[in-house]
């Protein structure tokens, strides 16, 4: 089953166009990372699925409804992690929690929701003493105390340390296996390479390539085979690396040499990701 | 309705658990009319100085709840993305309103009953005796300055200036208007600004039913006034209220 459908998706703010023809399907049950850089379009993207705004053009799907007139029975099965938003912040962690919940007709029970976000032993704190990361947390738990289908996650660790980006991919993972669907906009590449079955880069408003982070990295991108010759490092970028690979390694072994350290690598998706930024800018 | 209780009670929960709001709005009020109440002495209006304090104070209350705490408070909720966030849940716009508003209205009915309470211990001051023009006058002046705080909400840019905007008419108003003492001293050009003030006429309208026994249906053109200054603010407010934050 499709959660979300595109097509043809434009959005201009005055003479800006900030989506230009966007395209892609997600699956019910999948994580999908919009991925680039801040001004690609990712949010406006993002909120025009949420209900927030309107479109210019195009089709757009949403767990079979249009998003543009989102009615109380959509409402119940998305959850929202938006970049900025706060929550009160004299109300406690469960106190928060349990004011969503009464928002939806079958939410799920607010204790296990805290504890699945690791807020347990925070459940009686305002929220104005939480850390950033805990507030992330928060924002999570509340998109998830609806028991929503599908999950709209807005740069969700931007501006974390380390640590508690981790915490957060595990969480964002632990959603997969409650079978969520999720959409996730990210302007750092390992965490969709981490998190995401399928990757769409966004530049200037349009998706510039899309698919799994493993055919990024493979599908129509070259190969780079390395090695030294008289101290000089010598690079070769093929896209047959099988025939070049055994053209270099045999005329070396009738010569009777070795390759002096010999290296064949796929560009990694920084990399490619780097040349999709460079190649649109030119 | 159930949707509407349940965001009745966050609404309450919200407000008297965050003690500036708490504190700024509804023991502001209080305190003014113990401070003044002490210092004024004799007759005013031809009533004792403490009771005609109460008339004055009671609609200062209403201008600090309604008005002035609802300004701040859905413009801080507004910049910090928090109706934003309500957005995107089952709960709709009329029903969030409404609940806000009825919020509005328990606190100034809890701030009316205080203010009588206070006066009563402190001042010996007379309860109302039309408590039911006390109620419709309760009831209008919550939703009008309501209205105008919601209006105003639309019309402040920044969560930070919110309260310095909203002080910088509420004191002013007040001053201009009666709601700290009588006016007939000052010059004729403030007393005509205060003139055209909702404050005043929530203040007159005080003034008569709990000073003077009038019934609160006597007083048409407080009445008028007062609902025609409502309307203005729900106009603005049609226009103007925003639910996501002013991107700068």
């Amino acid at each position: 089953m499709t959660a979300i459908s595109v097509r043809g998706l434009r959005k201009a703010y005055g003479p800006l166009e900030a989506v230009r023809g966007v395209d892609f399907d997600i699956e019910e049950g999948e994580v999908f990372g919009l991925l680039g850089p801040n001004g690609a379009g990712k949010t406006t993207t993002v909120e025009i699925l949420e209900g927030y705004r309107s479109r210019d053009a195009g089709e757009v799907s949403v767990l079979g409804h249009d998003p543009q007139r989102p009615g109380r029975s959509f409402r119940e099965r998305i959850g929202v992690v938006l970049q900025q938003a706060q929550l009160w912040p004299t109300l406690t962690v469960r106190e928060t929690h349990s004011a969503f919940a009464g928002y939806y007709a079958r939410p799920r029970d607010v204790d296990e929701v805290i504890e699945l976000v690791g807020l347990t032993e925070k459940r009686d704190a305002r929220v104005k003493t939480l850390s950033g990361g805990q507030k992330r947390r928060l924002d999570l738990g509340v998109a998830l105390v609806g028991d929503p289908d599908l999950v709209f996650l807005d740069e969700p660790t931007t501006g974390f340390d380390p640590a508690a980006r981790r915490a957060a991919w595990e969480m964002i993972r632990s959603l997969r296996s409650l079978g969520k669907t999720v959409l996730l906009t990210t302007h750092y590449l390992d965490e969709a390479e981490q998190l995401a079955d399928r990757v769409a880069v966004m530049r200037e408003g349009r998706i510039v390539r899309i698919g799994t982070p493993r055919e990024l990295t493979t599908g129509g991108s070259e190969v780079e085979i390395r090695y030294h010759l008289d101290g000089e490092e010598v690079l070769l970028r093929t896209s047959e690396p099988t025939r070049d690979l055994h053209r270099l390694t045999s005329e070396a072994l009738a010569r009777g040499e070795e390759l002096d350290r010999l290296e064949v690598r796929r560009p990694t998706l920084e990399e490619v990701y780097l040349a999709l930024m460079d190649e649109q800018s030119e | 309705m159930k949707l509407y209780l349940h965001q009745l009670r966050v609404e309450q929960l919200v407000y008297w658990r965050s003690r500036e709001a708490a504190v700024f709005t509804f023991i502001f009020p209080l305190l003014l009319f113990v401070l003044l109440g002490s210092v004024y002495s004799g007759h005013i209006y031809g009533v004792p100085a403490s009771q005609a304090l109460l008339a004055a104070l009671l609609a200062y209350g209403c201008a600090m709840v309604a008005f002035a705490g609802l300004a701040i408070t859905l413009t801080l909720r507004r910049e910090q993305a928090i109706l934003k966030r309500l957005r995107a849940t089952p709960l709709s716009p009329a029903v969030y309103i409404s609940s806000v508003l009825t919020s509005t209205l328990i606190v100034f009915a809890a701030e009316t009953v205080a203010l009588f309470l206070l006066g009563r211990v402190v001042f010996g001051t007379p309860f109302p005796t039309r408590v039911g023009s006390v109620i419709l006058l309760v009831v209008l002046g919550a939703v009008c300055f309501a209205a105008m705080g919601v209006g105003l909400s639309g019309l402040i840019r920044s969560g930070e200036g919110s309260s310095a905007v909203v002080n910088l008419i509420v004191l002013p108003m007040a001053f201009l208007t009666g709601a700290f003492g009588p006016t007939h001293h000052y010059p004729r050009f403030l007393r005509a600004v205060g003139d055209v003030l909702p404050l005043k006429y929530l203040v007159d309208l005080s003034n008569a039913v709990y000073l003077h026994n009038h019934s609160f249906w006597s007083q048409g053109t407080s009445i008028g006034v007062l609902a025609a200054w409502g309307v203005a603010g729900v106009a603005v407010a049609a226009f103007k209220f925003r639910w996501e934050p002013r991107e700068t």
